[in-house]
């Protein structure tokens, strides 16, 4: 056996996390040390992953540890799409926080480290790699879901959270094992390989192998019919963590997802990818049809994040280059809009963070317009109505479907899409077709502002103009 | 061409809605005002489309191209032919009178009105504009948005209902249109150059395949039987603009998407399914004229009557000869500005009663004579008297009816005796019954629901007496387009007959 030394160099792709981590290390510290300063955090928090941002986009594609930790423009991308996430919820729940009596500390720094698990996630070429990223995710999460403490809403939902994610992160954990006795190896390519020479596809005990680690993915994802613990948990979390949760850790799932799959199990695609198919058929009609009858924003909104993965998925069943970065263009889109609806929902939730329900968006164009059209734009684009960008993200996701051959999936995934307009467009109903309660304070604090305007930019900017994401999200194909 | 006279077409309104955004709403004079000036601007800037246009040609004129998602091959192409020239005039004369009739009536979100309505004819334009199958999809659904708004805010007592299933008809059509579009980008050699696309062969499978695709979004918009009954609903609860645009744009836009996309893309699955579509044209025009007989809305029996309408606008087109598909495209035109006129006229006496209840009028004729006049003259156009432009429409379809399908004319002619029954009983319900007490004492017309109303008279008898201003802006491409479909060659007579016209 060779000693294998190791050098400063050889911690360069993982340096953004390393940053990252010293963010989330300093915000404990300044919690606990300057407690008069506590008002920093937050803008400490999107200076440091701004900074982290930056670090990323600039990376090298390379891979460390011997190709565990791959810094592809795959991974990268995803990246880009946890740290958006990050920052946008940080900006909105600097004013809210404050109003909510959120404790700052804990919960910026929870968020920061449960980014940093995503970005391991985004980057792991390697399922040891990939479970540790997972589990500092979520293990953060559910600290989040928690965090309003005298809330039995938000304990249950924590406690439902830990006890699920505990669940499904013994069956992924179960599924490498075997995996790992099967092929001698936890390498990603290393798998792929192995089945490659030694023709292993028939074996049954790799397809249950397979399974579990989709199961695995699919709780991680709320995929359907893995996806009960979502309504619930998104409803009795935080609003903003909400925001987070169904922008950033999904886009991490969907990471390895993408990534296992088409990079390990190349050859299983015909098993695997009817499954997916099945399973995204189940997940757009389980999240459609349960949002249509919410009287919760909040829920509806849950409920709709349950759809959009069953979307995401068609990019993965394909199962091509094309395909994959569909998947990622979409999340890319859904951050930015969902991230827009989430934000009207902080602003308008009010001191008691209960004013959530439908009836209190009636006649919100009459009092609030702005915040109204806002809103309309958003669910707009989250029905996926041209020119907003969700048409675009659901367009290539059709495209790539179609493309590989899943035309039933894909008139399946068409017709639950008009039955979502329904719900969307019931908001907008809401807002500009019935008569004000009362006229609402709102309070445009800096930080929804902004996300507000990213937002706004990133739904009309990427409909009008998405060549140049859909360009780079093409070229990262896998292993380049 | 170096001035991008179509996209200037297309954006000038939606900045121009978009400058709305500025004005403060209590302003809501200035509003009105300005979304007048923009429409006119308009108006004057797509009439050198009327003076340019080179009638020798088919090809497509006044033509953009930029690529724009490269990724995917998808570009900014835009060009107009004789067919869509007509429709963009139509667009920009009736959102100028949309805009006139909406003046007093729309008092509540002023602001919100004129931007949707002034976004919306940019992207009516756009859709005829589009040459690529990407960017028409774009604009197709764009104008969703605005068209929802109008009918849901501005709308009747059950607009919320109309308005819903407007929405989810039109999209659930339109997004399995996408699956068609994207499934012949596939086959066409990844293009979405509808040029292109028509100068290909697919396999008879795939165009059935592909012509149910777009028959779902071309369809419902027209729209034939069985997929029409959003439009009652629909037109009955849009407020007077709504229903206008409707009835003038809108619901063209299915048509020309059969003129546009399906006949010269899939020529032989466009013949194989001439029978089935002549028999639900067939269905249309008659089921919707029995249906107006027993009407006892207003609103309702113009829309009713717009399905029979349509019935023989789609007939004509699948007779798929000249005289019936120009007659059928002229019909389109017709249609626009007749129903137009009535469903402005209406929203002016809806003005002044709030009612729609045919049994709430009756004697109109003495007290608002003017209006009276008018209101005749849109009937009989609509019943298709000579000399007004309905008659040379139905004339043509009828004629190219019976060259190849003498049953087919036989029973669109039945229609058009229905049609003159509904009509005229209307006529006599509203104006000549004995005087309602709900219409005593209302105020004649205005000199501005006047001037509404007159270009609407200019262009029945301008059509009516000397149809072929319009129709030799046809004449070549419509003769283009039977060429793809039929696989022949008669671009040369057609494009003789118009010098000899011209001379």
């Amino acid at each position: 056996m060779t000693q294998t030394v190791v050098t400063w160099a050889a911690f360069e792709p993982v340096l953004p996390e390393m940053l990252l981590v010293g963010v989330g290390i300093g915000l404990v510290f300044m919690d606990l040390f300057f407690r008069k300063q506590r008002e920093l955090l937050p803008w400490l928090t999107i200076l440091g992953s701004l900074t982290v941002l930056g670090m990323v986009l600039g990376e090298r594609y390379t891979s460390g540890f011997g190709g565990m930790f791959l810094t592809d423009s795959y991974g990268v991308f995803f990246k880009v799409i946890c740290l958006m996430g990050l920052i946008m919820t940080a900006l909105m729940s600097e004013h809210h926080n404050r109003v909510q009596g959120l404790h700052q500390g804990e919960y910026y720094s929870l968020m920061v480290f449960s980014a940093v698990g995503m970005m391991i996630m985004a980057s792991a070429g390697d399922l040891m790699v990939l479970y540790l990223g997972l589990e500092l995710m979520a293990l953060s999460v559910y600290c989040l879901v928690g965090m309003l403490k005298g809330d039995q809403r938000a304990s249950e939902a924590a406690v439902k959270y830990f006890l699920m994610g505990g669940f499904a992160s013994a069956i992924l954990l179960y599924g490498m094992s075997l995996l790992y006795g099967l092929t001698g190896t936890t390498s990603i390519t290393g798998i792929a390989s192995y089945i490659n020479d030694t023709g292993l596809i028939a074996n049954p005990v790799l397809l249950g192998a397979l399974g579990l680690l989709i199961v695995g993915f699919c709780f991680k994802t709320a995929v359907a019919p893995f996806h009960f613990w979502t309504p619930d948990v998104y409803e009795g979390a935080p609003t903003t963590v909400t925001a987070f949760m169904s922008v950033g850790p999904k886009a991490a799932g969907f990471a390895v997802f993408g990534r296992v799959l088409v990079q390990g199990f190349p050859e299983l695609h015909g098993q695997w990818g009817t499954l997916l198919a099945f399973l995204a058929l189940l997940t757009m009609a389980v999240g459609n049809i349960t949002a249509l009858s919410q009287t919760s924003i909040k829920r509806m909104l849950a409920y709709s994040a349950i759809a959009h993965a069953g979307y995401a998925l068609l990019g993965v069943l394909a199962g091509t280059p094309e395909g994959l970065s569909a998947t990622m263009n979409y999340l890319l889109i859904y951050g930015f809009m969902n991230m827009g609806a989430f934000a009207i929902l902080v602003l308008l939730a009010g001191k008691d963070n209960r004013r959530e329900s439908l009836d209190d968006y009636r006649g919100l164009a009459r009092s609030n317009p702005l915040a109204a059209m806002l809103m309309l734009i958003f669910m707009f684009s989250l029905t996926g109505i041209p020119p907003m960008a969700g048409f675009i993200g659901k367009f290539y996701l059709i495209k790539a479907a179609l493309g590989a051959g899943y035309t039933g999936t894909v008139i399946g995934a068409v017709i639950f899409s008009t039955i979502s307009a329904y719900y969307y467009l019931r908001v907008v109903r809401y807002m500009y077709m019935s008569d004000p309660q009362g006229t609402l304070e709102l309070s445009y604090s800096p930080g929804i502002s902004a996300v507000l305007g990213l937002a706004l930019l990133g739904v009309i900017g990427l409909g009008l103009a998405p060549g140049t994401v859909i360009g780079r999200a093409a070229m990262s194909l896998l292993g380049q | 061409m170096s001035v991008p006279l179509l996209s200037a077409l297309i954006f000038f309104p939606i900045i121009g809605s978009l400058s709305l955004l500025f004005v403060r709403r209590e302003n809501s004079h200035t509003i009105r005002l300005m979304a007048l000036i923009v429409s006119l601007i308009e108006l004057l800037l797509s009439l050198p489309l009327w003076f340019l246009f080179d009638k020798s040609t088919y090809r497509m004129q006044f033509t953009e191209f930029h690529p724009w998602i490269s990724a995917f091959n998808i570009n900014y192409h835009l060009g107009i032919d004789g067919i869509s020239i007509l429709f963009i005039l139509l667009s920009t004369l009736i959102t100028t009178l949309s805009i006139l009739v909406s003046w007093n009536s729309i008092q509540e979100k002023v602001k919100e009105f004129f931007i949707s309505l002034l976004f919306l004819e940019g992207a009516m334009i756009g859709v005829f504009c589009a040459l690529d199958f990407f960017l028409f999809y774009i604009f197709w659904e764009a104008m969703l948005i605005p068209m929802f708004l109008i009918i849901g805010i501005w709308g009747g007592p059950k607009r919320l209902y109309a308005t819903v299933k407007f929405f989810l008809y039109t999209l659930i059509g339109s997004l399995l249109m996408l699956i068609g579009i994207i499934t012949l980008y596939r086959a066409g050699g990844n293009t979405f150059n509808i040029l292109e696309l028509a100068g290909q062969s697919y396999p008879l499978k795939l165009q059935m395949i592909l012509f149910w695709a777009f028959f779902a979004a071309f369809a419902v918009k027209v729209p034939m039987w069985p997929v029409h009954t959003w439009l009652p609903d629909a037109h009955t609860e849009a407020p007077a603009a709504g229903s206008v645009i409707l009835a003038g744009i809108l619901i063209k836009m299915g048509a020309y998407g059969f003129l546009r996309f399906s006949m010269p893309i899939l020529p032989e699955a466009t013949k194989a399914m001439m029978i089935p579509m002549v028999i639900l044209s067939l269905i249309g025009i008659i089921y919707g004229a029995i249906i107006c007989v027993a009407q006892t809305d207003l609103k309702r029996l113009i829309a009713y009557s717009s399905v029979s309408h349509m019935g023989f606008v789609t007939l004509g087109l699948y007779s798929l000869n000249t005289q019936s598909m120009e007659g059928g495209i002229l019909q389109m035109i017709n249609h626009g500005v007749v129903t137009g006129a009535m469903f402005l006229a209406i929203g002016m006496i809806y003005e002044r009663t709030h009612t729609r209840a045919i049994a709430d009028y009756g004697g109109l004729a003495t007290t608002m004579p003017v209006f009276a006049s008018f209101f005749l003259l849109f009937t009989l156009a609509s019943v298709g008297l000579p000399g007004t432009n309905g008659f040379i429409g139905e004339f043509l379809i009828l004629l190219g009816g019976f060259l190849n399908r003498p049953w087919a004319a036989f029973f669109a002619a039945t229609g058009l005796i229905l049609g003159a029954w509904y009509m005229l009983w209307l006529y006599q319900r509203i104006f000549f019954n004995p005087v309602n007490d709900k219409v005593v004492g209302l105020p004649e017309m205005t000199g501005r629901e006047i001037a509404t109303l007159v270009p609407m008279v200019v262009l029945i008898f301008w059509i009516g007496l000397y149809p072929n201003s319009m129709l030799s802006f046809m004449h070549v491409s419509v003769a283009h387009l039977l060429d793809q479909v039929h696989g022949t060659t008669t671009v040369a007579d057609a494009v003789e007959t118009v010098r000899q016209l011209a001379m």
